[in-house]
């Protein structure tokens, strides 16, 4: 159990999992409530051409992810005022091309081998410099998601009245998408560009099921969310599959495990009527 | 708080996407004014609403609102399945309150559970929102329009699907609300209930008529320009009724 701890790349995938999950976990749930999964997986698809380019020039991939984000974003916000354009469509033809480009990117001659692990993701890869700039965002994320929890309640419980109670839908949203994207950035050196989405939208619709409360929930989210991480690390480093992919499985795991327990919870919570402290 | 003008609209026309839902609004409501919006289903009774809470771009004329507002939605807007208990709900009035950096503390909470126990809802602040009743869910929204100290409540329809007790404990929280000098706005389908306010507005995509009750109400034509002509004159002098549009003699 311990054995492979001695390995520096296990200590540092396992240190990529835990950011990933505090970052993925708790913002999942806000992602989760308001909506936004399929926003969550437009972003990380729209990174590719920028994964791709900082593999070939050999740069971290944050350096190529960052930039790509924002392309992204810009593109998809210019798109939707487009007259006659939905913002779906905007960001259907945005992440496509976005897509498109990198897949061509990765077929060129300079494109070097591994181009797999973009879209996979590659725990076991991951240097001393991707873990600080993740650790960075991963605070960044969570200071943010302390600092903006009271807005954020608002405009997802209630949209049309955030405003009569001083606080903006549009910035709450705005917020939101800003840190999706720094997370997305921290999760997809270890995820990859498919599977990425599955730490935002697994851990947090798991938690669901397990809390009535905002924080517990997020909290449960966030546990799930490492925890899953870990085992799928354990999983891959003694069975030999694929690390991303190993992760991504734990955390399918865990969410279908959830619905029975969420359903003994619910059964659970009704026959006594709550007299609990509520936190949220 | 005597006499304040809380809403002016003149001439205001707002809607969605470039088209204006309705048009042609000009009321004022006043502190400790109880305003009774009438009109079919679809007549814009809810634009109006969510134009004064300023959600809507207005598309011409004016509408100041010089308090802030509180509201209790029509139909389920607020997520029942979302993780909150009526003291968390009660508690965002407060959010106006504070620097964007600051987060509801424990005298915010106390604040919400002041409101609640004032709305009656004092035992059950610990209880998840969805798991409410409607008319209880109302109380827990009126409760956070209180901590935000809000000049002004914008209710839609509040009273449809309420039982008897709830819609009276409902009136009664309305006329405390009014005599605080607070102003009030009723959307309603209820003539009886109109009746008993300051003020009833009648719009059907545009302004049919404002003004005191025993004026509006007395004229059928503008009943008939509000409902579409579907009025019924109750037997023995007992005023009109509306017919819902699903109704049918037999
Ligand atoms: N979100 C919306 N987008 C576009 N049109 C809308 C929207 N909501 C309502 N409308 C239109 O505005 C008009 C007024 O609707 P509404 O204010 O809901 O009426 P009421 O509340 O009196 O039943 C209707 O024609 C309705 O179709
Ligand atoms: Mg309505």
């Amino acid at each position: 159990m311990l054995e492979p701890l001695q390995e520096p790349f296990m200590q540092r995938a396992l240190a990529e999992v835990v950011l990933i999950g505090v970052a993925g976990g708790a913002l999942g749930c806000w992602v989760v409530f308001y909506g936004l999964s399929y926003a969550a997986e437009s972003l990380a698809h729209s990174l590719f051409p920028g994964l791709v380019l900082a593999a070939i020039a050999g740069a971290p991939l944050l350096l190529g992810a960052t930039p790509a984000v924002v392309v992204a974003a810009l593109a998809i916000a210019l798109g939707a005022r487009v007259v006659g354009v939905s913002r779906e469509a905007a960001v259907a033809v945005v992440v496509t091309t976005m897509f498109g480009l990198g897949v061509l990117l990765a077929l060129s001659p300079q494109s070097p081998p591994g181009v797999e692990a973009l879209l996979f993701g590659d725990p076991f890869g991951v240097t001393d410099a991707d873990l600080a700039a993740a650790a960075a965002l991963a605070a960044l994320v969570l200071l943010s998601l302390g600092l903006l929890h009271g807005r954020l309640l608002v405009v997802g419980f209630d949209r049309g009245a955030a405003r009569a109670l001083g606080v903006s839908p549009a910035l709450a949203d705005a917020a939101l998408l800003v840190l999706l994207a720094a997370a997305t950035v921290v999760a997809v050196q270890g995820l990859g560009n498919l599977l990425v989405v599955a730490v935002f939208v697994g851990p947090a619709a798991a938690a669901r099921q397990l809390a009535d409360r905002m924080l517990p929930t997020m909290l449960i989210a966030t546990l799930v969310a490492v925890l899953a991480g870990v085992a799928g690390l354990y999983l891959s480093y003694s069975a030999g599959t694929a690390g991303g992919a190993s992760v991504a499985l734990a955390i399918v795991a865990v969410y279908l495990l959830s619905l029975p327990l969420g359903r003994w919870f619910a059964a659970h919570r009704s026959a006594t009527p709550s007299a609990e402290a509520t936190i949220a | 708080m005597q006499d304040r003008l809380l809403i002016e609209a003149s001439d205001l026309a707002a809607g969605y996407d470039g088209t204006p839902a309705i048009s042609g609004i000009t009321f004022s409501l006043r502190s400790g004014q109880r305003l009774a919006l009438l009109g079919s289903n679809g007549g814009g009774k809810t634009t109006l609403l969510r134009a004064v809470l300023g959600e809507l771009r207005v598309f011409g004329g004016t509408l100041r609102v010089s308090a802030a507002c509180g509201t209790v939605p029509q139909t389920e807007r607020s997520r029942l399945d979302y993780p909150v208990s009526a003291l968390d709900v009660a508690t965002m009035g407060a959010l106006a309150a504070l620097p964007w950096w600051r987060r509801p503390g424990r005298r915010e909470r106390e604040a919400a559970g002041r409101a609640l126990e004032r709305v009656g809802l004092g035992s059950l602040a610990g209880e998840t929102f969805g798991r409410l009743s409607g008319g209880q869910r109302q109380r827990v929204l009126i409760a956070r329009a209180l901590v935000r100290d809000a000049g002004v409540l914008l209710l839609d329809e509040p009273f449809s699907g309420l039982d008897r007790p709830s819609g009276e404990r409902l009136e009664a929280l309305i006329g405390e609300l009014t005599s605080e000098g607070r102003g009030v706005v009723i959307a309603t389908h209820d003539l009886e209930q109109a009746r008993a306010c300051d003020l009833v507005l009648c719009i059907a995509g545009r302004q049919i008529a404002c003004g005191p009750p025993d004026e509006v109400l007395a004229d059928v034509g503008v009943l008939e320009a509000t409902y579409g002509g579907a009025i019924v004159e109750l037997p023995g002098g007992g005023g009109r009724a509306i017919l819902p549009p699903h109704h049918h003699h037999h």
